[in-house]
């Protein structure tokens, strides 16, 4: 009892890599308690759930087969969640960051009069005391998250509502099998113990779901604009880069929000985290919340106006100068050296 | 056939543009040095309950806000965009709530409020990022929510159908009325304000604000149009259980907020000069990071 618990989200009877990424997080997690990881699979035709699952270290795996149940909508999986939650007593509940996650996670918490920290980007174990009280609350998760429009990081803790709930977005977390022969123990329940009619209230009429063709998350490489990219139009300039060197476009949520690219390519802690070998960061200034999600680069390349970029502090290469000028000249001599 | 519309709408600090004043010396919020400004996304959401105002008259669009004092001037943006009203929760006891006791307060001042038919917020607001307390809300009225809405495409027999938009698509939902939707900033931009309306509503003052600044009280105005008072709350006007409101009535604690300084690197700096750059070009090959 009050274990570890990871909503998997399904899309066509595949686990979403987000929900193995929390897996592979929470069995580390649960090493440090001392407890299992339970995992909840809740869609329909879940036959091979397990076996893509247990590899990452899954100890109990609740399944929830209906058709009514996929697509996802709300209140169905929440009725789930929040019944389950009263029977495992979990001391900690995931949930990836996603659509699904953030619409679910909240709900559940309400219902459950538990805390949830959305979009953490670190999770670990810690004590914490509350000195007006007196008190040592002993391995709570703390859940670790830039905030205020990333100026700040921030620890939140959850002392004594269970579960500690939190999501964590795609990509934040690292996807690892624990054994490829980890077994765990399969338990098939009756949906209709935990969901009632009138929980269908909202019918999926219509998807239009496309496969990504954006991928930048694994990408060795990406040349990343920001605002000070300047337009739309200058950031073809990156695109012309990137494909010449085999790269992905990144950007930043400034060049996003001001309409430079799709918000698939946002890279940072609203968007994608990614770990490339080589890392062009264009015209962004650094905010926490994007150096969240690029940080771990093996090498970064920051290209900006200002010497004194907050970005230029963790790159290893720093080149005052102007975007517009700079790409072409990378482009030309990238060209030129490789004849 | 009209609709009661309550929207849910925050002021926020302007983060999007955060200056280098932002922080203060030990680390915390400078609050005051940032720009106060109606939630982008609640914004959104006001103007999808507007489309539905114009296409079924005698709908009301009823803003609701948890805030400070000042918060009421976002309800007057509101009016000035074509809202018919609106309420703020302001109280300390509500001071430090997280998104559970937020969801909890602004429940129980729907609830106040009565009768309604939708209920449309921001998908989230830019100072928490969380989109938390839209579902939340939801589940404390007892009530279906639909999320990342785009457009709320027709209303119908009782039934209403929402474009929502998600990571890699679209998807069309169809649900019973009451429901409560959050809307994306993908959403269509709100209409700008009405000359008329702000003639109508410049005056609209809630009763803290008719005492604080007394030169512009127009009490008599007030008296004359009440459409000009706006109804402001205390926990014990929404009959809120204060143990559930504010710091109290938060699960989550802030156990240690940093100014986060990140590890720096010994980097190499150049110039965008030809020289330069071809030079860190054949680097990069030599050391086959790119190639």
């Amino acid at each position: 009892m009050n274990n570890l618990l990871v909503y998997c989200e399904i899309d066509e009877g595949n686990v979403a890599d987000v929900s193995l990424e929390l897996l592979t997080k929470g069995r580390s997690l649960a090493n440090t308690l001392g407890c299992k990881v339970e995992a909840v699979a809740i869609g329909s035709k879940l036959d091979h759930i397990a076996a893509q699952v247990f590899p990452y270290g899954v100890d109990v795996l609740h399944l929830f087969d209906d058709e009514r149940l996929y697509p996802y909508t709300s209140q169905p999986h929440a009725a789930i969640m929040v019944k389950l939650f009263k029977e495992e007593e979990p001391q900690i509940a995931l949930m990836g960051a996603s659509c699904i996650g953030r619409d679910l996670g909240p709900r559940v918490s309400s219902a459950a009069g538990s805390g949830l920290t959305a979009d953490c980007t670190q999770l670990e174990i810690g004590d914490h005391e509350e000195k007006k009280e007196e008190k040592v609350y002993q391995n709570l998760l703390y859940q670790i998250r830039p905030a205020f429009g990333g100026n700040i990081v921030a620890t939140i803790v959850n002392p004594v509502c269970r579960p500690q709930m939190a999501t964590v977005r795609e990509g934040v977390m690292k996807k690892a099998i624990y054994d490829e022969n980890y077994k765990g123990e399969i338990i098939k329940h009756k949906v209709t113990d935990y969901v009632a009619d009138t929980d269908f209230a909202v019918q999926v009429i219509d998807r239009e779901i496309a496969k990504s063709k954006i991928n930048i998350k694994n990408s060795p490489i990406v040349v990343a604009g920001g605002y000070g990219v300047g337009s739309k139009e200058n950031f073809q300039m990156l695109f012309d880069l990137a494909n010449l060197i085999g790269a992905q476009v990144g950007a930043s949520r400034a060049a996003v929000d001001a309409g430079f690219c799709e918000h698939e390519r946002q890279v940072g802690q609203t968007g994608v985290t990614v770990h490339p070998k080589l890392y062009i960061a264009c015209g962004i200034s650094g905010q926490i919340q994007h150096i969240a999600g690029m940080q771990d680069s093996s090498i970064i390349i920051s290209i900006n106006s200002d010497p004194n970029a907050p970005i230029n502090a963790i790159a290893d290469y720093v080149i005052t100068g102007n975007v517009e000028d700079v790409i072409p000249k990378m482009i030309k001599y990238y060209k030129k050296n490789t004849k | 056939m009209s609709l009661k519309i309550i929207v849910l709408a925050k002021q926020v600090p302007d983060t999007r543009n955060v200056g280098k004043d932002a922080m203060k010396e030990d680390g915390t919020v400078n609050r005051a040095a940032l720009p106060a400004i109606f939630n982008p996304e609640d914004l959104n959401a006001l103007e999808q309950a507007l489309r539905l105002k114009d296409a079924f008259p005698g709908t009301t669009v009823t803003l609701l806000t948890m805030g400070p004092g000042r918060a009421a001037e976002i309800i007057r943006e509101g009016l000035y965009r074509g809202a018919d009203g609106g309420y703020l929760l302001s109280d300390r006891a509500f001071a430090g709530a997280d998104t559970l006791a937020t969801s909890y307060a602004l429940s129980m001042a729907i609830r106040k409020i009565g009768d309604f038919d939708l209920i449309i917020s921001g998908r989230q607001a830019i100072d928490g990022d969380t989109a938390q307390v839209g579902p939340q809300v939801a589940e404390k009225l007892k009530i279906p929510q639909v999320t990342y809405a785009e457009e709320i495409l027709g209303v119908k027999d009782g039934k209403i159908r929402v474009k929502r938009r998600l990571e890699h698509g679209v998807e069309t939902v169809e649900s019973s009325l009451p429901l409560l939707i959050t809307v994306n900033g993908t959403a269509p931009e709100c209409r700008p304000r009405n000359a008329r309306f702000i003639q109508k509503y410049k005056y609209a003052r809630t009763k803290s604000e008719r005492v604080t600044d007394p030169e512009h009280a127009f009490a008599e105005l007030g008296e004359a149009r009440p459409y000009l008072n706006l109804t402001e709350w205390g926990v014990a006007d929404v009959d809120a259980d204060v143990k559930l409101c504010g710091l109290s009535g938060s699960p989550t604690k802030v156990k240690q907020v940093v100014n986060v300084v990140f590890a720096a690197k010994e980097s190499k700096s150049m110039s965008g000069s030809d020289a330069d750059v071809e030079g860190l070009i054949k680097e990069l090959l030599s050391n086959k990071i790119i190639g």
